[in-house]
C-alpha cells in the first residue's frame, strides 16, 4: 500500500498534465461542434465519400453530420491516440524507471517481494488510467450539456469504456516490456502506442489486412464502429484480453528473476 | 547462528565473471571487513546477499535464512547502504526517511531524528540539493533507523568528512556492542584494521584470505628496512621497494632463512624486520603479479 501511494504521488504531475491536456482537447472539440454542424451537412457526404481515407478513420460508417458520428471520429483521434500514448508511456516506465533513475536499489532492499512491487505498480497504473478517463468523461459530459447537443449516453459510455480497456491493454503490454528493459524506454513505449494506432488505420484501409485487427486494441476501441453497431467487437476484445494477461504475467515472471545491476 | 554464510556462491553475467565459489562465513556479532579493489566482486557479493542479483549457483544464508526463499524475512532485519545512494527526486530528506520506514511497516521517527542530529543532516532539504556526503548520510540513516540486526555497508565512508566518519563508526560500534553484526566493504585499509575484528580479501571474484584482522597480518611476509645501504639493492623475491637516500625497504615473503642468506650478500649498517600492516598485506595479496 505504501508503494502504491508513493507511485501515485510520484507521478501526480504527469497525470495532471495529461488529464488536463486530453480534457481540454476533447472539450474544445465538443464546444466547437455547434459551429461545425451548421456547415457540416454539406461536407458530411464529402467526408463519407473520400474512399479509403474515409474508411481509414471510420468515416464511412457514421454520419459526420450527427453529433455521435462527429464525436466518434474526434474522440477516436484525441482520446484514442492521446490515451494510448499516455498508457504506453506510464506502462513502459512503470518498472524500468527505478533502474533508470537508480532508485531500484533503494526500493528493493526493503522487505517487499518483487511480486508485491509489481502488484503495487500495476495497481497504481490502472488507477491512474481510471482517474484520467473519469475526469475526461466528466468534462466531456459537462461540455455536451453546455452545448446542448443530442448525445446517446449509452453509446458514449461504451466508447469511454472501450478506451479504458484499450489503455489498460496498452498499459499492460508496455508494463510487461518495462520489466525487461533497463534504461530509458520512453521511445519503445511511444513507438508501440503509435504502431497500434497505425496498424488499425492500415487494417481499415484494405480488407486483405483485416487480420491485423487482431493485433491492435484500436479494433475494438473504435468509436465509429460502436456508434454504428452499438457494441464492441468481442473477438478483438478477447484477443486484447490475452495480450493484457500476457503483459501482466511476463512482468511478474521477469521481474522476480531480474538482476538489479 | 551465522549472520552471513555463503557456500560456493557464484555469479556470472553471461560469460563475464562476477564472483566464483565465494565461501564466506560471518559470525553473529562480528565486525567484518570485506576488502578488495574495484571490480574484484565486492559489490556483486553484497548485491547477491541482498537478493538484488540472483546467483548463478551456490547459496547464501543470512541470519539463518535462505536468500532465495526467505528474502523478505531477511530484509526486515538488514540495513543496507549502497556504495552510491540515489533517492527519488523531488522528495525531502524527511519524506525519504518516512517512506523507508513505512515500506518496512514501522515508525522510526524518533530514531531517525536522533541519527539526523548526530550526523548533522538537514531534513528539510530536497534530495537533489544534497551534496554527495549528505546523500551518503541519508543512505546511512535509511540503513540504521530501523535498528536491524545485520548491517551490510558497501563502501560506507566514501564522501564523508573525517569527523562524520568518526561519528559514523562510533554509532556502528554502539550497535555492534548491542549485538548487531556489521559487514562492510572497503578499500580503505586503515579503516578496516582500526574497526574490524575479522576481514576477508576478495580478488578476481574469489576469496583469497579470511581471518581475524590480527592474523591476516601474519602472512609470512616481512617488511624489511635496510639502513646505510651501499651499492644497489638487487635481490630476488622482493617487492614494494621504497628507497630514500641510503635507506631501502621492501616486502619479502619467502621465509626468514632465505632472507637471512640473501641479506648476507649485501653491505649495509643496520636492518629491521617487522610484520607489515594490513595495507601491506593487501599489497601482498594483490601484488602477486607485480613481483619483481
Amino acid at each position: 500500500m505504501t508503494l502504491f501511494l508513493h507511485e501515485l504521488r510520484k507521478n501526480r504531475a504527469s497525470l495532471v498534465i495529461w488529464t488536463a491536456a486530453l480534457s481540454f482537447m476533447l472539450g474544445v472539440c465538443i464546444l466547437i461542434y455547434p459551429e461545425m454542424s451548421s456547415q457540416m451537412n454539406e461536407i458530411s457526404d464529402m467526408f463519407a465519400d473520400m474512399g479509403s481515407f474515409s474508411s481509414a478513420f471510420g468515416m464511412d460508417q457514421v454520419n459526420f453530420g450527427e453529433f455521435m458520428g462527429y464525436f466518434a471520429i474526434e474522440c477516436g483521434n484525441v482520446l484514442g491516440l492521446g490515451g494510448a500514448l499516455f498508457a504506453a508511456l506510464i506502462g513502459v516506465t512503470a518498472i524500468s524507471c527505478e533502474e533508470r533513475d537508480g532508485t531500484a536499489e533503494f526500493l528493493l532492499v526493503h522487505p517487499l517481494s518483487r511480486g508485491s512491487v509489481v502488484t503495487n505498480k500495476l495497481a497504481a497504473l490502472v488507477v491512474r488510467i481510471l482517474l484520467l478517463n473519469t475526469v475526461v468523461a466528466v468534462i466531456t459530459v459537462l461540455c455536451i450539456f453546455a452545448v446542448g447537443v443530442d448525445a446517446d449516453f449509452g453509446k458514449l459510455t461504451l466508447i469511454f469504456l472501450s478506451y479504458v480497456i484499450l489503455q489498460i491493454e496498452i498499459g499492460a503490454v508496455t508494463f510487461g516490456i518495462s520489466a525487461f528493459v533497463r534504461g530509458g524506454a520512453v521511445g519503445i513505449g511511444l513507438g508501440i502506442g503509435f504502431a497500434f494506432y497505425f496498424v488499425n488505420i492500415l487494417a481499415n484501409l484494405d480488407e486483405r489486412l483485416d487480420i491485423l485487427k487482431y493485433v491492435t486494441p484500436f479494433s475494438y476501441a473504435d468509436g465509429t464502429s460502436i456508434v454504428a453497431n452499438g457494441t464492441l467487437e468481442l473477438k478483438y476484445l478477447a484477443i486484447g484480453a490475452v495480450f493484457t494477461a500476457a503483459g501482466i504475467a511476463s512482468s511478474y515472471v521477469k521481474y522476480s528473476r531480474k538482476d538489479i545491476l | 547462528m551465522k549472520a552471513i554464510e555463503t557456500v560456493s556462491l557464484t555469479k556470472y553475467y553471461g560469460k563475464k565473471r562476477g564472483i566464483e565459489g565465494v565461501d564466506l562465513s560471518v559470525d553473529s556479532g562480528d565486525f567484518f571487513g570485506f576488502i578488495g579493489p574495484n571490480g574484484a566482486g565486492k559489490s556483486t557479493t553484497i548485491r547477491t546477499l541482498l537478493g538484488l542479483i540472483k546467483p548463478t549457483s551456490g547459496e547464501a544464508r543470512i541470519l539463518g535464512k535462505d536468500t532465495r526463499g526467505e528474502l523478505c524475512e531477511i530484509l526486515k532485519n538488514v540495513g543496507y547502504l549502497p556504495s552510491e545512494t540515489v533517492f527519488y527526486r523531488g522528495m525531502k530528506v524527511a519524506e525519504i526517511l518516512r517512506l523507508s520506514a513505512k515500506l518496512r511497516g514501522l515508525d522510526t521517527s524518533k530514531e531517525a531524528a536522533e541519527l539526523c542530529e548526530r550526523l548533522q543532516l538537514d531534513t528539510d532539504k530536497k534530495v537533489e540539493e544534497l551534496s554527495f556526503g549528505n546523500r551518503k548520510k541519508l543512505g546511512i540513516i535509511c540503513a540504521l533507523q530501523h535498528k536491524p540486526s545485520l548491517y551490510i555497508l558497501d563502501e560506507p565512508t566514501s564522501g564523508l568528512d573525517p569527523l562524520m566518519q568518526r561519528e559514523f563508526y562510533a554509532i556502528l560500534k554502539e550497535r555492534n556492542a548491542e549485538g548487531a553484526t556489521v559487514f562492510l566493504s572497503s578499500h580503505v585499509l586503515s579503516e578496516v584494521s582500526r574497526y574490524c575484528k575479522t576481514a576477508a580479501v576478495i580478488r578476481d571474484g574469489r576469496i583469497i584470505a579470511c581471518d581475524s584482522v590480527g592474523a591476516l597480518g601474519h602472512t609470512g611476509v616481512k617488511r624489511v628496512t635496510l639502513r646505510g645501504l651501499k651499492g644497489t639493492l638487487e635481490l630476488s623475491g622482493i617487492r614494494d621497494v621504497k628507497t630514500e637516500g641510503d635507506t631501502a625497504s621492501f616486502l619479502y615473503g619467502e621465509g626468514s632463512r632465505s632472507l637471512a642468506e640473501k641479506l648476507s650478500s649485501l653491505d649495509f649498517e643496520d636492518f629491521t624486520v617487522t610484520d607489515p600492516d594490513l595495507e601491506e598485506v593487501f599489497l601482498h595479496y594483490y601484488g602477486k603479479e607485480a613481483t619483481k
